[in-house]
C-alpha cells in the first residue's frame, strides 16, 4: 500500500479503547464513503482496512493529511499509537465521545485498575482457578509474546497529545460526519477553510435541550425517578420536569434531540456544551436547582432518587472532568478498596498491573 | 519530601452580605483564626457555581468551604436555598470520587456571627488538619504521568493550555 506513490491525501481512522461504534457510525455514511475513497487514499483503518502499523511508522512525519482518532487511551497500545498517529498526521481529530471525553471506558476511572482486573479474571462469572493474570512479556517455546499493559487511568486524546479538532458523540451522527467529511474535502480543494484549531465540529453551540421540541415551564421537581418507574410518561412534556433525570441541559446539541424525541432522556453523549469546563457540575447544578424544596432532609430525600450521582452527571465524561478520576484510581494509593477481595492471591503474575512494570516495559 | 508540618489550604467562599461581612467583622474584632483558609468573595453562595469547588479540589486544595446567609436570610430571596440543593448534589459527587465528606462542608454565618464564623474556620482546619493532604492535581498528575510521560518530549501536554487559535492547515 505505502508503496504505491501516493497522489491523493492520506486519510487514517484508529480506535483505542472503544467499542468500534465510531468505525461503524463512518461506514454508515453509505454512498458518501465514496467521496472519502475520491478524495484520500485510506493508508490506515483496522477496522476497515489491512494496514499495520509498520505502514505508519515507515511514512514520513506529518504525511498523513487528516487522521480520526476514536477511544480513549487505556493502555500502552493505545498511547503508543496516539503519539504515532500525532506525529505522522497534519490533522489529528478526536473522533467520538471516548477520544473527547473518556465515554464509558472512562468511568473505570472510578476504580484502581487492580480492581479491574480482578472484575475481569476473577468476577463471579469467571472460572479461573489458576488465577491467571495478564503479563507484559511471555517466553514460549516459540517465542517471546509481549502484551500492552493497562495504565493506571483512562485518559482522552488530549490529555496524551495535541489534538486538532474535537467530533463529539457517541458515536457521532453519521449526518454530522457527513458534513465534516465534506468540510474537510472542501478546505483540501481550497474551497473552505479549517475553522481555528481546537473547535469542536460536528456538534452544536447550544444544548439537547434548544433542540429539543419537548415543552418546558417552570421545572420543580419533587421526585426523581427512573423512566421505566414511571406509569405514564407525558409524550409532550419535558422530561426532566417528569422528574427523570434528563442529561439534556448541559449537553452539546447536534444529535437532533434525538432520545427525548423517542422517549428517552438524554444521556448526554455529546458532551458538554460549549463553554462548559465541567459537565457534570454544571449537569448536578441544573438538576440539584430545580429541586422543590428548602428542606435539607427533604432535598437529600428527593436527591436519593438519583441512586448514583457519578455516573449520572459523569457518564461520558468523567475522565475528561476536572477531576478526571477518583482517588481510588490513583495508583500509588496501593492500598486495596473495601470492595476489593483481600484474599485474592498476590504472586508475580499480579506484578505487571504495577504502574512501575509498565514503565519497565517501555 | 521535607519536614515541614502540614498546612492545609482550604478554600472559602463566601457571600457578600453574611458570611464575609462576618468574616470582616472578625478580623475588625481582632478575633483569631487560622490563616489556611482563602477567602474568596461571591455576590451570593447561590453563585457558586459546583465548577469552582471541583477547581478548586483539581488545582490542590485540601478543603472547600462554602459559606452564605442564613436560609430565609438571603439578599437575593432563595439563591442560598439554591446553593444548598446544589450542595447536597455536589456533596454526594465529590463522595462518589474518593474525596471525604470533611473536605467540602457548608456553613452558614449572619454578618454578626464574626466569632461563631472564626470557630467553624478554625474546626474546618483542624478536621482538614487531621484528614492530611489531598494534593489532587499532584498526585492524580503523577499516577499518569508515571505510566505516560513522554520518553522524548519535555512539554507534557497541558489540558488547561489553550490550543493556538489559528485553522490547521492541510496540504495535498
Amino acid at each position: 500500500m505505502t508503496a504505491t506513490v501516493a497522489t491523493k491525501p492520506l486519510f487514517a481512522m484508529y480506535w483505542a479503547a472503544s467499542c468500534g461504534g465510531c468505525d461503524i457510525a463512518v461506514l454508515n455514511l453509505n454512498e458518501k464513503l465514496l467521496d472519502v475513497a475520491e478524495a484520500f487514499d485510506i493508508v490506515f483503518w483496522p477496522c476497515a482496512t489491512d494496514g499495520k502499523y509498520a505502514d505508519v511508522e515507515a511514512l514520513a512525519d506529518e504525511a498523513i493529511a487528516i487522521t480520526l482518532f476514536s477511544g480513549g487511551i487505556r493502555n500502552e497500545e493505545n498511547e503508543r499509537l496516539a503519539r504515532l498517529l500525532r506525529a505522522k498526521s497534519q490533522v489529528l481529530v478526536a473522533f467520538g465521545s471516548c477520544a473527547c471525553e473518556g465515554c464509558i471506558p472512562g468511568l473505570a476511572n472510578l476504580r484502581h485498575v487492580g480492581d479491574i482486573l480482578d472484575t475481569a479474571f476473577e468476577g463471579p462469572s469467571t472460572e479461573n482457578p489458576e488465577h491467571l493474570r495478564p503479563v507484559a512479556r511471555f517466553d514460549a517455546p516459540e517465542g517471546v509474546l509481549e502484551l500492552p499493559m493497562l495504565l493506571p487511568t483512562l485518559r482522552t486524546l488530549d490529555q496524551v497529545v495535541p489534538v486538532d479538532y474535537f467530533v463529539p458523540g457517541c458515536p457521532p451522527e453519521t449526518a454530522r460526519i457527513a458534513e465534516v467529511v465534506g468540510l474537510v474535502i472542501d478546505a483540501l480543494a481550497g474551497r473552505a477553510a479549517l475553522p481555528p484549531r481546537g473547535s469542536v465540529l460536528g456538534g452544536g453551540h447550544s444544548t439537547v435541550c434548544d433542540e429539543c421540541t419537548r415543552t418546558r415551564n417552570v421545572k420543580r421537581i419533587s421526585r426523581f425517578t427512573r423512566i421505566h418507574e414511571l406509569a405514564v410518561v407525558d409524550p409532550q412534556l419535558c422530561l426532566l420536569e417528569q422528574g427523570i433525570p434528563c442529561n439534556g441541559p448541559a449537553t452539546r446539541d447536534g444529535c437532533g434531540a434525538l432520545c427525548p424525541t423517542a422517549g428517552a432522556q438524554c444521556i448526554g453523549c455529546y458532551g458538554p456544551a460549549d463553554g462548559v469546563i465541567d459537565y457534570g457540575a454544571r449537569l448536578l447544578s441544573a438538576f440539584a436547582s430545580v429541586v422543590d424544596s428548602d428542606d435539607p432532609e427533604r432535598i437529600a430525600e428527593i436527591l436519593d432518587g438519583i441512586p448514583d450521582p457519578v455516573g449520572q452527571v459523569y457518564r461520558f465524561s468523567l475522565a475528561g472532568s476536572l477531576l478526571g478520576a477518583a482517588r481510588q484510581a490513583w495508583s500509588f494509593d496501593s492500598a486495596p478498596s473495601p470492595e476489593r477481595p483481600v484474599d485474592a492471591p498476590p504472586g508475580p503474575d499480579r506484578e505487571p498491573v504495577a504502574v512501575g512494570a509498565s514503565q519497565d516495559a517501555r | 519530601m521535607n519536614d515541614t508540618p502540614f498546612e492545609p489550604v482550604i478554600v472559602g467562599f463566601t457571600c457578600n452580605w453574611c458570611s464575609y461581612r462576618a468574616a470582616d467583622l472578625a478580623g475588625t474584632a481582632r478575633v483569631k483564626y487560622p490563616p489556611n483558609i482563602r477567602l474568596i468573595r461571591l455576590m451570593c453562595s447561590g453563585r457558586l457555581d459546583p465548577t469552582f469547588v471541583l477547581k478548586a479540589f483539581a488545582e490542590g486544595a485540601d478543603a472547600v468551604l462554602v459559606s452564605g446567609c442564613w436560609p430565609g436570610e438571603c439578599h437575593y430571596l432563595e439563591q442560598n436555598i439554591k446553593a444548598l440543593r446544589r450542595f447536597e448534589l455536589l456533596k454526594r459527587v465529590v463522595a462518589g470520587l474518593g474525596i471525604e465528606p470533611g473536605r467540602l462542608q457548608l456553613v452558614w454565618a449572619s454578618a454578626a456571627e464574626g466569632q461563631r464564623l472564626a470557630r467553624e474556620i478554625t474546626r474546618v482546619v483542624e478536621e482538614v488538619r487531621a484528614l492530611g493532604p489531598l494534593d489532587w492535581g499532584g498526585r492524580h498528575a503523577a499516577t499518569t504521568a508515571l505510566a505516560a510521560a513522554p520518553p522524548d518530549s519535555a512539554a507534557a501536554p497541558d489540558a488547561n493550555t489553550e490550543p493556538e487559535p489559528e485553522p490547521a492547515e492541510v496540504t495535498a
